[in-house]
């Protein structure tokens, strides 16, 4: 089994690792046409790859996948409706950018909590702590005045 | 026999762990002090087995014996040298022997150290690193062992794979265990501290030298790794945001609010009780990631579940580590009082918020790295958090603790006063202002608005910081002689957080630049085309058969003119591996301060008519992108010279043990 995860992960390095991805014979001539191609490739991810997106990969299919998202482009679909076009038939998992939906609300809305959680907790442990030392510096400080009433010099520390 | 040596020491190493793990607790615990005095000879053996062990792998390596099986797996022997030797620890079982080498190393360290401690806690601490060298090696022979022969050995190796066959990949996995296991040593200072009950500033700078070589070498480790992914990985980007990077990025986050919080209980006797635990989550994520490289989890959920041997042995280490850890905290660190008041504006209150942002950019790059293995494990689907999830989240987050620095820096303890920080300030404030006003006047949208504000932050970090010092030195204030006195004079460690702040400008303008204005050109050419990158000129020169070692490829030349004066060349190679079958691509690049010359070789086309070809050509300017790697060294460079600070070499002051001895010397002088 291991030997088989590995030999899918070195093929899967091979693919992504030999050469470079996007090819000259892709780009579309009209250069706004591309520059859109381009800002919606980098947010795909090439399925047979690890963690490398289609603009940066050169597998078949990122190719392929480069090669689609262009003929959308220019039949006339808009970047949503491309990127609906390849969700459909690939699913989620195909985009960089997960969509806000409930199954990653905790995702996109953990950041925020997770922010808000530990300025609270900030705000609280500030308030307890000036609180529970205040007293205790009362504390302190009775003893302090105790021992100079008593004027009792063995009880100080040694000089300095 | 070399391999039978190796594997005999581990055995021995790991049964002598047992008695370093448990005796020396003991004895703490009971008062009795032959027990105590176990730890430093069990620490000493340990080293001493790890490392025969470890260089009878290195030797097993270097000879190219495939009768061990993991030789034979990961090494042949037309490799160069170098990578032989880096072979060692290029594959999972080598890499774990290199862990535990790394751990003996440290515990040895402590032991020899560590004289000046009180001696329970130095016997916990040294206790602590045994229970941990204890699991490790328990890990390693169960699951992971680099010593089991084959029978009969093949007659060449399998290679290890060509990618990983690099300067930059060689160093990269020893420097960053050296932070992920010199977090260790934080860590069983906060363990040993639980159970002793007592946090003091003595404690605190015992722990910040280990803290600060750990980030120091963590530093250099993830700087290495993600140089190494721009020239090898052959796109020109440098950070990814994959879970492997992110996996080292966040024990790097938290160590390095360990490395803050832990001034505030080294100067103000504050903060003890989460600067223990930021040493527990330090190290905790310093395991997470170890885990999450080395389970397969990464891959998929289910190449997890289907060979969970190694994944769940590591999984409850986590889970004992972590949760035993955290347990030990909660039942005892209510004990622990906090010391020196401050008011929310101070240098500790800086440092908080340091804290603050810095593990809650920690949690959320951790939640971006998780969540896709947690949704497919309860059955949600798959999903993919790419790098715009981070650029969303975690960029923002860390906007104000690129401002806060240097404020914070110049801030008083207990109660400061930001407006007349900020009035020091007022020539650093202008200078980033320009910046962003000057950047920001060319802007053509919002990415360059974007851009301009980046720019603003790394000029005021390194302004901030240069102005820091020069207030320190009295410059322009007084002769300048004097100024080079106070500067001779000035403490380490102020002089090297300075240049850690000012290194970090220098990163966040290399980040800045080379994110936001990135040139690129991808054409097909001929040998005497010419493709132009801002202002440069490329004359692609055709392409030349090379023989390396164990590969073969081509090599491109790309003369390089500006202004019609040739500046440099280009060799961007295309590199196939027989032996492992598979091909690397090799950048060509040209630093110059402003920015990368990169070019990277495709495909070779055939032309048909002129019996010539034509190659794919991707040509990129990056620019600043060096300071990147730049700040990174320099960032790491500050800490070494902090750690080179006159209170950490001469250690903290004795402690009261020995109030008689402390007394004659202080009656001698």
């Amino acid at each position: 089994m291991i030997t088989r995860f590995i030999t899918i992960t070195l093929i899967a390095l091979i693919i992504s690792f030999s050469a470079v991805a996007v090819e000259p014979n892709e780009v579309l001539k009209d250069k706004s046409l591309e520059n859109r191609a381009r800002n919606l490739s980098k947010g795909l991810r090439c399925l047979v790859c690890q963690n490398q997106s289609i603009d940066d990969s050169n597998a078949d299919l990122a190719r392929d996948l480069r090669v689609i998202l262009r003929e959308r482009l220019k039949a006339g679909d808009s970047d949503k409706e491309v990127i609906g076009f390849i969700v459909a038939r690939y699913g989620e998992f195909v985009l960089l950018d997960p969509p806000v939906n409930p199954r990653t609300a905790l995702l996109w809305g953990g950041p925020g909590l997770i922010i808000i959680i530990s300025g609270i907790s900030l705000a609280l442990w500030f308030r307890r702590r000036n609180t529970t030392i205040a007293e205790e510096l009362s504390k302190i400080e009775k003893e302090s005045l105790v021992s100079l009433l008593e004027d009792t010099p063995d009880r100080r520390g040694p000089e300095k | 026999m070399t391999a039978e040596i190796g594997h005999f020491s581990l055995i021995l190493a790991l049964v002598l762990s047992i008695f370093q793990g448990t005796i020396p607790l003991a004895g703490a615990a009971l008062n009795r002090n032959q027990w105590v005095a176990v730890a430093r000879p069990a620490a000493r053996g340990q080293f001493l087995f790890v490392t025969i062990a470890f260089l009878s792998l290195i030797y097993a390596f270097l000879t190219s014996d495939f009768s061990v099986a993991n030789v034979a797996q990961n090494s042949h022997t037309l490799k160069p040298i170098l990578y032989k030797f880096a072979g060692v620890w290029g594959n999972h079982e080598g890499s774990m022997v290199l862990w535990v080498f790394i751990l003996a190393l440290f515990g040895l360290a402590v032991a020899e150290f560590g004289n000046g401690l009180p001696p329970t806690l130095h016997a916990r601490v040294l206790a602590i690193q045994g229970l941990i060298g204890f699991a490790f090696l328990a890990f390693i022979l169960f699951t992971s062992n680099p010593f089991l022969r084959l029978d009969p050995p093949p007659m060449e190796g399998n290679g290890l794979n060509p990618v990983l066959q690099d300067p930059g990949l060689a160093f990269h996995p020893p420097f960053l265990y050296l932070g992920y296991v010199g977090f260790s040593i934080a860590f069983s200072f906060a363990v040993a501290a639980l159970i002793e009950g007592r946090v003091d500033p003595a404690w605190a700078r015992w722990v910040r030298p280990w803290t600060l070589a750990a980030w120091c070498a963590l530093t250099v480790g993830i700087a290495l790794g993600s140089w190494w992914a721009y020239y090898e990985l052959g796109w020109g980007g440098w950070w990814f945001w994959d879970p492997v990077e992110n996996a080292s990025f966040i024990p790097w986050l938290v160590g390095t609010a360990l490395l803050h919080s832990s001034i505030v209980v080294e100067k103000r006797d504050a903060l003890k009780s989460w600067t223990i635990l930021l040493a527990i989550l330090t190290f905790s994520m310093s395991l997470l990631g170890t885990f999450l490289v080395r389970s397969g989890i990464l891959t998929s959920v289910h190449t997890f579940a289907s060979d969970p041997e190694r994944g769940v042995f590591i999984l409850g280490l986590l889970v004992f580590v972590v949760g035993g850890s955290l347990t030990l905290y909660a039942i005892r660190a209510p004990m622990l009082k906090g010391g020196g008041l401050f008011a929310p504006i101070s240098r500790e209150g800086a440092l908080v918020l340091n804290n603050l942002l810095l593990t809650t950019g920690a949690a959320v790059v951790l939640l971006g790295t998780l969540y896709p293995l947690i949704l497919d494990a309860v059955g949600g689907g798959k999903i993919s958090v790419g790098p715009p999830f981070f650029n969303a989240t975690f960029v923002p987050l860390m906007v104000p603790v690129m401002l806060a620095p240097v404020v914070g820096a110049m801030l008083h303890w207990k109660r400061g006063d930001i407006g007349s920080v900020l009035g020091r300030l007022k020539i650093a404030l202008s200078i980033a202002l320009i910046g962003i006003v000057a950047t920001g006047y060319f802007a053509e949208n919002i990415k360059d608005l974007l851009a301009a504000g980046g720019i603003g932050i790394g000029v005021w970090l390194i302004f901030g910081s240069t102005v820091e010092i020069s207030e320190r030195i009295s410059l322009f204030r007084g002769t300048f002689s004097n100024s080079l006195r106070r500067f001779a004079r000035l403490p380490r460690s102020q002089l090297g957080m300075a240049i850690a702040h000012g290194a970090l400008g220098i990163m966040v303008l290399g980040i800045t630049a080379s994110s936001a204005w990135r040139v690129e050109n991808i054409q097909l050419m001929a040998p005497g085309d010419i493709a132009s990158v801002s202002g440069y000129s490329l004359k692609f020169d055709g392409t030349k058969k090379i023989i390396g070692p164990n590969y073969q490829g081509e090599r491109g030349t790309f003369i390089i003119t500006k202004d019609g004066k040739k500046i440099g060349t280009l060799n961007p190679e295309k590199r196939r591996y027989p032996s492992a079958n598979s091909e690397t691509t090799e950048a060509g690049i040209l630093t110059t301060i402003s920015g990368d010359l990169y070019a990277v070789l495709g495909d070779e086309r055939k032309n048909s008519a002129q019996g010539g070809s034509s190659w794919t050509a991707r040509i990129y300017f990056n620019p600043l992108v060096a300071w990147i790697w730049i700040g990174a060294i320099l960032m790491a460079a500050g800490g070494i010279i902090s750690l080179t600070d006159r209170r950490h070499r001469i250690g903290p002051p004795k402690t009261a043990r020995s109030p008689n001895k402390n007394n004659n010397k202080i009656s001698s002088i």
